[in-house]
């Protein structure tokens, strides 16, 4: 029995795979393996990389935080927000990397601070993930209609 | 009747105006689209942070969770957001949204503090002197959830502060192209029970109850991390959504007042049209009246003027006949 699953931000809805093999959900109490027929769990997830495996193919992304939703036959990621790994910019999140740091080593006031402090965790989550996806090559996606346009 | 100039000058620019109001008509049609889009896009987190929320409260057994979903026995003072416009030229559209929040707020029969988005909504209210304590003008086009979470901050704050008892949202929702409802949406607390269905039911929206079946749910790492996590996006989402509608049927409130505007144009220059063709053939058989008329007098008074000469021939002395050289061989070659 394959996995049904949903990725949607509030905005919009970023990825559905009917018939999934394995997902990977980056839990806040640390990554969760979803294979068919999980029991029923509602969790909280931190900064992760989600990834959602079928067959050879496999598609991640970037989530910085949300709710996910495991059902026996179906995963709903609700996400604060996400990205496609496809769509992460290598030499992107590095600058944005730097540019948290830099502002953090200034010692913003308190509310900056905490901004300045996620922006650096969520720069540094999409640095991972895309060097990740670039030392793999030649990777199978699982929307091949957005294959074409990489 | 007006000249041929001035018939014409108001022709052209009538047919300005049409041509004005046909491009705004087709700026608010594709408006409209990716308003619905936008709303479209939303409802997959919408519909499932619900379903997620029923489920945990089905589960908790009522017990409070999370101060927003938490219903207040007495209900002192509401707090409504009116959503309404910046700009006009649509239509009824701010009329009837704020029409239903007077009728809303005469029927409560409560204080009602408010809050305004859209300049419409602020100017009117102002003017009926409601209690406005926060002002919203100059959303964007296409609005993120960003632009929207101030006001959302400003109306849990209130909750939570006590200052207001139930929040409702005043706004137009949109059905389709040609029909658009003023609406009324209890939105904090989120609960079904909204002092709204009492009050003003004819208006209430309800939020789309969706049945994924009740599951025995794990929570990691409890049930009130999980909806800590989805209540305030939820409530913010409503808010979002309702903008979106708003915005989705302010649009095409515009575009079909912009649709009889130019329908009306387009009649308008028919008519003037034809009134220009009238004064323009009026103006041309009175010219040809006249010529023929002076034409006419013409031909008379020269008709009369050689009966005269031809008089005064006749009565004319012989003996100048000779002077006359002309006239002699006339009458001779005449004779001949």
């Amino acid at each position: 029995m394959p996995i049904h699953v949903e990725l949607v931000t509030q905005a919009e809805k970023i990825f559905d795979e009917p018939a999934a093999d394995m997902v990977l959900v980056p839990a806040v109490e640390g990554e969760m393996g979803v294979l068919p027929n999980h029991a029923p769990v509602l969790t909280t997830m931190g900064y992760g990389e989600l990834v959602v495996r079928k067959g050879e193919a496999e598609e991640r992304f970037a989530i910085y935080g949300g709710v996910v939703d495991v059902r026996p036959d179906k995963v709903v990621v609700l996400a604060d927000l996400a990205e496609s790994s496809f769509a992460l910019d290598l030499q992107e999140a590095q600058a944005a990397r730097e540019r948290a740091q830099q502002l953090l080593a200034e010692g913003p006031p308190g509310a900056e601070y905490r901004q300045a402090e996620l922006a650096l965790r969520r720069a540094h989550l999409a640095v991972r993930i895309s060097q990740k996806i670039r030392s793999r090559g030649s990777m199978l996606r699982i929307l091949d209609e957005d294959a074409s346009e990489i | 009747m007006p000249t041929l100039r001035e018939v014409k000058n108001r022709i052209r620019s009538v047919r300005n105006i049409a041509q004005i109001t046909r491009a705004l008509e087709a700026v608010s049609a594709s408006r409209v689209r990716r308003a619905q889009a936008r709303v479209f896009a939303s409802r997959a987190y919408a519909e499932k942070a619900w379903e997620i929320l029923i489920n945990i409260q089905a589960a908790s057994k009522n017990l409070p969770l999370h101060p927003l979903l938490t219903e207040r026995e007495e209900v002192k003072r509401v707090m409504v957001v009116v959503i309404t416009s910046d700009r006009g030229l649509a239509g009824a559209y701010n009329t009837n949204i704020l029409r239903v929040a007077q009728a809303f707020e005469t029927r409560l029969g409560k204080p009602v503090d408010y809050v305004a988005v859209g300049r419409k909504g602020r100017d009117s209210l102002a003017r009926l002197g409601a209690n406005i304590i926060a002002s919203f003008t100059d959303m964007p086009a296409e609005p993120t959830l960003n632009d929207i979470r101030p006001i959302a901050r400003i109306a849990m704050d209130a909750y939570l502060d006590g200052e207001a008892d139930e929040v409702l949202i005043a706004y137009t929702d949109f059905i389709n192209m040609l029909a658009q409802r003023p609406a009324v949406l209890g939105w904090l607390p989120l609960t079904t029970h909204t002092i709204a269905k009492q009050v003003a039911a004819e208006y209430v929206k309800d939020v789309a109850m969706v049945s994924g079946g009740i599951q025995n749910y794990d929570y990691e790492p409890s049930a009130e991390a999980v909806v800590d996590e989805i209540v305030p996006r939820f409530t913010e989402l409503q808010l979002y959504q309702a903008l979106l509608e708003a915005q989705a049927s302010e649009h095409a409130a515009r575009m079909a007042a912009m649709r009889n505007a130019t329908d009306n144009a387009t009649q308008l220059t028919a008519d003037l049209t034809l009134q220009y063709n009238k004064a323009r053939q009026a103006a041309i058989t009175a010219e040809i009246l006249d010529i023929v008329g002076g034409a006419n007098a013409l031909q008379q008074a020269i008709d009369n003027s050689a009966q005269d000469i031809l008089d005064a021939n006749e009565n004319r002395p012989q003996s100048l006949n000779g002077v006359n050289g002309r006239g002699s061989t006339a009458i001779q070659m005449r004779s001949n």
